[in-house]
Formats: structure tokens, C-alpha cells, sequence
């Protein structure tokens, strides 16, 4: 995970990965802006009062200086529409769900729910009870949307509102949607949502095209979880996995071969994928699903305590 | 056959001319009754608009309801103008010549409706011209807009190719029609003179475009089809659906046309005209579609009846005794076997009552089977419905959705009656020429050259 420009900042940094992955994104970050602002800008030092505060920034010529913070603060990169959607550069973003850990408490829900301004019956990212077969103890289930890099709502959009990004994501873009709701129909996963009424609209400004809004929901239109470009841009952690506390949630960059989850532990994904015999839900669409799901094996939680609600109930 | 005794001709014109710009009672009170039902139709749109489809019963679950069931039934019911004009004519069924003109109306008719119904289903109508400016050929709804609008402009022209030699009759004939009237037809008939140069390019011109038609007419029907089995969704993920759509289309639509022809019969005194060799050959074509159909519903759920694949389970289980269960056994039951039955014994197919139940039965059948196709699949995806909302895991349509539909079917009536209006509803020259060439009993009209049995028009 890096900034969002294109640099390779943060690629040969070494020794620290026991470090707060967070930490480190936020170096990298600071680090592209840095050097965008450095090279614009360097007659303006001083013009701001200085907090003191440093951060290590990287020119582009590759040094490694200390600058205030106060002199990068207000840098906001410009995301163009075209930036949007082609997504951020060099990224191939993953996420991995522990099964074995989650046990249901709905956090990662909520905490989308607050990113995005969401109301509490709108679910982006949904934890459903699962059982397999009535001999196999159930299990909790996270569903957030696939990001299928062999997406089927893609496909069908008539006019390019839903579209799949260079950096794995499948995003909507709201200002584009006609409501013909093929999209939901095409998703296997039961992902899409639609704005069926007008939605309650928060006290915010938006800054980027509609693709990587923070809130997105627009009367007839659909939305869905979009892996959170807005965080990703800043070299963050989606809310999910900043929200689920039992650490089931990893999400990173398939280049980078890492994810990271809530705590900031790093892992090799190609690592963790192997060790915790990783699958993809519903493989055999081929839908090329960018989430991965550790199995429920050796459960951190009571599973007979879940109960399954029969469906259509 | 010898040429027609010019005064019978005329006669014959006469009479077919009648309907056009009379009033009829009866007719009156559709077109009003119908009129009102539009209207409310068209404030509930309003209401839909401006609240947001939030209005209907469609949630997450459901996304597509009775909107998109309607889409796929005025598509399905469109096939029968390429049924009658070009198929019947492959097939050199001489009877067919009193029907085209009708059987236009309701293609046109239909065809109209199926490209408004997904206007009626967008969140963001006011967004419909995207389809243009950022349309992705890729998507099937584009190709759907293509082949609507291509079969809306061949339906179009179909309709008016065989009627220009009516409008040069019209333009002769009525002279004390008003002035604006007279002006366009003599428009339209573009200088009509009946020579045989003129009678040869317009043959030439309807050869060809019956050609060019008939692909597209099972394009746009399949292509509608392809927007439910290119998805993966249990149920919709077929390749049967292109052919199951088309032929129950044809199936629909050969039964709305023998009700229709059934009212005008009566209702516009065409009883020489539309006669029981219409009913009777019609309700063979109905009686070999509906068997047929019959086979493809075999083959629809039959075949993953008999594997209860895990995905299909829920779905079949749902249609066969769970909460949809009457209406598919309704479908299969009354809206096929016993049609099939009754069509069977030449005894009903010449009686046009018969004909007419039979008809009524199929195209219920039809409509609710629409219903059956997009609904009940959207109930039983992949993933489990749970800890859905109230209202979000069911589907009962609410009062806005249920008067938009009715006005929409009103709406389709009211066209068809409409398109009737302003032209005799038989192709005058064609039906004349045709008994010239080859009788009265081929083309299935009846005593229309003797002249007693005229009957004068008592309005
Ligand atoms: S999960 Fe559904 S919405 Fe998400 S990319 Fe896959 S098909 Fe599209
Ligand atoms: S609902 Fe919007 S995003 Fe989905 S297919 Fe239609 S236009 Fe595209």
C-alpha cells in the first residue's frame, strides 16, 4: 500500500515491518505528496506557521528529507474523472476474510455504515449466518462486494456507470447511472443496492467525481461497497478492516503481495492464502472474485450459538 | 377468376370504408373507459416519478417486477405482424390478406409500449438520452434499444406500404371528408395511380422488407430473453430462453389477434370479411404453437426437475408447491392443456367461441407466465436472503405498479383501436385483387360478391 501517486516510495523501505503498517502507509503518502509539493513550491517554505511536527518525505529525485507537516497538510492531489476511472496506478487491491475469526458481531457493518452515511438498513458489506449442510456446523459469513475481476454487472451496464478499474475495483459512478438496474440483476453475489427513495444526504462536500465519493447513494441510482478508493488514495485502510476488532478482514495489494489487517499486522497474502487453504466464494461462476475467504476451521467463537434464519422468512 | 363487376368492387369499398371516422357506441365507450384508465395510469406515474421507485414494491431482492414482465410481453406480443405478414406469407396462406393490417396495428401497437416499459423501470428516466451519448455496445440493452427501435421503424413502414393504394381510394372516394383530412391522404398515397409499374414496385418494396423484417422480429425478442439468461442467477441462466421467449411470443400474440379479430368481427359488422376459416386456421397456428410450447416448458423445467441441482432447487421448489404454485399450474394447466385440448377437436376450432375461450385462456396464461419468469427467480439467489427488511424478501406489487400496468395494457388496447380509426381495418385493394385472382374461399371471405348480401350499415 502507497500513495496514490505512482511513486515507488515505499517499495525498498525495509527493516520496519514489524512497524505499524499504518505508520508506513502514511510515510509513503507523504512521501508522493511531498514530492509533488517540493518540486511546485519549494520558494514557499516558511509562509505557514510551523507546528513542528516532521514527516519524511521523499523528492523526486529519490532524497529523503524532513519537512514540517503544516507545509503538506492542505496538499489535496486533483482526481480527475479520468483518474477515477482508471483507478489508482500500479495497484492491484485484495482482500482476504478470515472465517475462522469473525463471529459476527456486525462491526465492519457499522463501520461502513459510518464511512459512507449509510442508514442502518442499507448494508454494503453484510454478515450473514451460513451452513452449508445440516451435519457442518455454521458459520459466519462477510459479504462485501467480489470486485469479480471477471465482473457479470460490468458487462451489462448500457452506458459504462459501473466499470472495472485497473486497480481491481469495481466502482459506480453515480453521475452516470440510469437506474435500469441490469447490474443488480446480473450480480450473483446479491451485492447491488438501489436507491429506491430519495436518500438522506449528509453535511459534506465532495471533492472527487462521483466514483470515489464517500457518500454515494443518489436517488435511482444503484451503489454498492466500493473497497473504499477515497482511503485506499490516501494509502488507507478501508472501514471494514479498520472496524472488525477480531481481525478477519484483511485487505491490501495483490502487487505488493501484502495485506494488512485492523491491528497493522502485514502479512504475505500469497502467505496467508496458502497456510489458511484459501477459496473464493462461488469459484465456479468464474467470476474471478478479488476476495478471498479463509475457511471457519478452528473457530475463535461458540459456533452452535448461531442460528440460521430460514429463508423468506 | 374474372375481374370483379366494377360496381361490386365499389361496393366493397364502400362498405370497408364505412368504419373509418364512424362512431360506434360500444367502440366510444372503450375508447373512453380505456382513456380514463390511462389517465390514472399517468398520475401514478407522476407520483412514481417524483417519490422515486420506492413507490412500487421492487426492493433489492426483486429488482424487476411487473414493469420488465410487461417489457417481455408487449416484445413477445409484437411478433405477430412478422407472423402474419411474413410467415403466413412464406408459407403462401392465401387468408391471411384480411388479417395484415390488423395484425400491424397490434404489432405496432405492442411494439410501442415494449420500448416505453423500461422508461416506466428507471430510477433516472430523465437520464434515457446516456443511451446514446454514453452508450456501450457491449450491454444487451443496448442491443435491445437497436433492434425495438429497427422493429418499430419496419413495423412502421410495413404498416404504411399496403396502405398507400387505400389512401389513393380514400383520397377518390371520400370527398366530403374534411379539407385537412383530403390534403393527407393525398400526401400519403404519394401520387397513387393503381398502374401496374406501381403496383409491381410496391409488391417488390413489401417482398423485401417481409425478408428483412422477420429477423429482426426474432432478434428483438431474444435479445430480450438474453437480458435474463446472460445472467447467472438460477433459473435465468439458460440457453433455452431465446426460443422459449420467442415461440410463446408467437403463441400471445396469435391469441390476442383472435380475440381482436373476434370484436371487430361484430363490432365493425366485418362478419364477410372475418370469417370461421380466420378462426379455425388461426386456432390451428394457436393449436401447434401452444403444443410446442408445451414442449419447452418441458424442456424449461423439466430437465433441471430432474437433476434438482442445488442453485434450481429453490426456485422449482417455489413453482411447483411452494408460494407460486397456483400460478404455474395455472399456466401450465389452463394455459396450455386445456387449450391444447380444446384446439384439438375440429368440432371447437370451428366454432369461434370456442376459439375465442381457448384464446382467453392462453393469453392469461401467458401473461402471468411473464410474471413466473422474472419474479419467482429473483426471490431464490446465490446468496440466502437474510435479515432482510419487511417487505424486501416478498413481492406484492402496490397499487401504483398495478394501475401503471393496467394503464399500460389499457394503453396498448387504446392504440390498437386508435391506429383502427383513421383507415378501413382491410386492405381494400389487396382483398379485391386477391378474390379477383383467386376466389372468395381461399382468401376466407365470404359472400362478399353478391351483392344482396350486402348488409347496409345500421350505426
Ligand atoms: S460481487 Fe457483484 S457487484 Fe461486485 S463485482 Fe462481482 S458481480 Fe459486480
Ligand atoms: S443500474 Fe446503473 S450501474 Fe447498473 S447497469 Fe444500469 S446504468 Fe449501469
Amino acid at each position: 500500500m502507497a500513495c496514490g501517486n505512482n511513486c515507488t516510495c515505499n517499495r525498498n523501505e525495509s527493516g520496519n515491518q514489524d512497524n505499524s503498517r499504518r505508520d508506513f502507509l502514511l510515510k509513503g503518502l507523504m512521501g508522493g505528496i511531498g514530492a509533488a509539493f517540493l518540486s511546485g513550491c519549494s520558494g514557499n517554505t516558511g509562509s505557514k506557521s510551523e507546528s513542528g511536527d516532521k514527516v519524511n518525505v521523499l523528492t523526486h529525485d529519490g532524497k529523503l528529507v524532513a519537512v514540517d507537516k503544516s507545509q503538506v497538510a492542505n496538499f489535496k492531489p486533483h482526481i480527475s474523472e479520468e483518474d477515477v476511472r482508471k483507478g489508482i496506478p500500479g495497484k492491484k487491491f485484495v482482500m482476504v476474510i478470515d472465517l475462522a475469526k469473525c463471529d459476527g458481531c456486525g462491526k465492519c457493518t457499522k463501520a461502513c455504515n459510518k464511512m459512507h452515511y449509510l442508514p442502518s438498513n442499507k448494508e454494503w458489506i453484510e454478515v450473514l449466518e451460513m451452513q452449508d449442510s445440516p451435519e457442518v456446523s455454521p458459520y459466519y459469513f462477510v459479504k462485501p462486494c467480489m470486485h469479480c475481476d471477471n465482473p457479470p454487472c460490468t458487462k451489462v451496464c448500457p452506458v459504462d456507470a459501473t466499470f472495472k478499474r485497473e486497480d481491481g475495483i469495481v466502482a459506480i459512478d453515480t453521475d452516470r447511472c440510469i437506474g435500469c438496474r441490469f447490474c443488480m440483476a446480473a450480480c450473483p453475489y446479491s451485492v447491488r443496492l438501489f436507491n429506491w427513495t430519495e436518500p438522506v444526504k449528509p453535511n459534506i462536500i465532495e471533492t472527487t467525481p462521483a466514483a470515489e465519493n464517500v457518500f454515494q447513494s443518489k436517488k435511482g441510482c444503484v451503489e454498492k461497497c466500493d473497497f473504499c478508493p477515497h482511503m485506499a488514495r490516501e494509502g488507507k485502510l478501508p472501514a471494514c478492516v479498520t472496524g472488525c476488532p477480531m481481525n478477519a478482514i484483511w485487505f491490501g495489494d495483490a502487487n505488493e503481495d501484502a495485506v494488512t489487517c485492523y491491528d497493522g499486522t502485514t502479512a504475505k497474502l500469497s502467505q496467508l492464502l496458502e497456510d489458511g487453504g484459501a477459496y473464493r466464494f462461488l469459484e465456479e461462476l468464474g467470476t474471478e472474485p478479488r476476495v478471498y475467504y479463509l475457511p471457519p476451521a478452528n473457530r475463535t467463537y461458540d459456533a452452535k450459538e448461531i442460528k440460521i434464519e430460514k429463508e423468506g422468512k | 377468376m374474372e375481374k370483379l363487376n366494377p360496381e361490386i368492387k365499389n361496393q366493397i369499398e364502400n362498405e370497408l370504408l364505412g368504419t373509418v371516422g364512424r362512431r360506434y357506441r360500444q367502440e366510444t365507450f372503450w375508447v373512453f373507459f380505456l382513456g380514463a384508465i390511462c389517465i390514472g395510469g399517468t398520475v401514478a406515474w407522476i407520483i412514481q416519478l417524483r417519490k422515486g421507485l420506492g413507490v412500487t414494491a421492487m426492493r433489492d431482492y426483486v429488482s424487476w417486477g411487473l414493469y420488465i414482465s410487461l417489457l417481455f410481453f408487449f416484445v413477445g406480443v409484437s411478433l405477430i405482424g412478422a407472423l402474419v405478414s411474413c410467415v403466413l406469407r412464406m408459407s403462401g396462406a392465401k387468408w391471411r390478406y384480411p388479417l395484415i393490417r390488423i395484425a400491424e396495428a397490434v404489432t405496432l401497437s405492442a411494439i410501442f409500449f415494449a420500448g416505453f416499459m423500461p422508461v416506466l423501470d428507471m430510477g433516472r428516466p430523465e437520464r434515457l438520452y446516456f443511451l446514446i451519448t454514453h452508450g456501450r455496445i457491449q450491454s444487451p440493452i443496448l442491443w435491445d434499444v437497436i433492434a425495438i427501435a429497427t422493429y418499430f421503424i419496419g413495423s412502421l413502414i410495413y404498416f404504411y406500404l399496403p396502405l398507400i393504394p387505400d389512401l389513393a381510394i380514400m383520397r377518390d372516394k371520400l370527398t366530403d371528408a374534411p379539407k385537412w383530412r383530403k390534403k393527407l391522404w393525398r400526401w400519403l398515397a404519394m401520387g397513387w395511380e393503381d398502374n401496374l409499374l406501381q403496383r409491381r414496385l410496391l409488391k417488390k418494396a413489401m417482398l423485401i422488407l417481409c425478408i428483412v423484417i422477420l429477423p429482426v422480429a426474432i432478434s428483438v425478442h431474444t435479445i430480450s430473453a438474453w437480458l435474463i439468461a446472460f445472467t447467472l442467477r438460477p433459473g435465468w441462466n439458460s440457453t433455452i430462453m431465446g426460443p422459449y421467449f420467442v415461440f410463446g411470443a408467437l403463441m400471445a400474440g396469435t391469441a390476442i389477434m383472435i380475440l381482436i379479430i373476434a370484436k371487430l368481427r361484430h363490432g365493425y359488422r366485418l362478419e364477410h370479411y372475418l370469417t370461421p376459416k380466420h378462426f379455425n386456421n388461426l386456432a390451428k397456428i394457436l393449436l401447434a404453437l401452444t403444443a410446442f410450447y408445451l414442449y419447452l416448458n418441458i424442456n424449461k423445467y423439466g430437465v433441471p426437475a430432474y437433476k434438482m441441482a442445488k442453485e434450481e432447487r429453490a426456485v422449482l421448489e417455489d413453482l411447483f408447491y411452494g408460494k407460486n404454485a397456483f400460478f404455474f399450474w395455472f399456466t401450465q394447466i389452463a394455459g396450455l392443456v386445456l387449450p391444447i385440448i380444446i384446439l384439438s377437436f375440429k368440432r371447437f376450432r370451428q366454432s369461434i367461441k370456442w376459439v375465442v375461450a381457448a384464446s382467453v385462456m392462453v393469453l392469461l396464461g401467458a401473461l402471468i407466465n411473464r410474471y413466473l419468469i422474472v419474479v419467482p427467480n429473483m426471490l431464490h439467489p446465490f446468496v440466502p436472503i437474510q435479515h432482510a427488511q419487511h417487505g424486501y424478501a416478498t413481492y406484492n406489487p402496490t397499487l401504483i405498479e398495478w394501475t401503471i400496468t393496467a394503464s399500460s395494457l389499457a394503453g396498448f388496447v387504446l392504440l390498437i383501436i386508435l391506429l383502427f380509426k383513421p383507415f378501413p381495418v382491410i386492405t381494400m385493394w389487396e382483398v379485391t385483387e386477391e378474390v379477383e385472382k383467386r376466389g372468395e374461399k381461399e382468401i376466407g371471405v365470404e359472400n362478399i360478391i353478391t351483392l344482396q348480401n350486402i348488409p347496409t350499415h345500421a350505426s
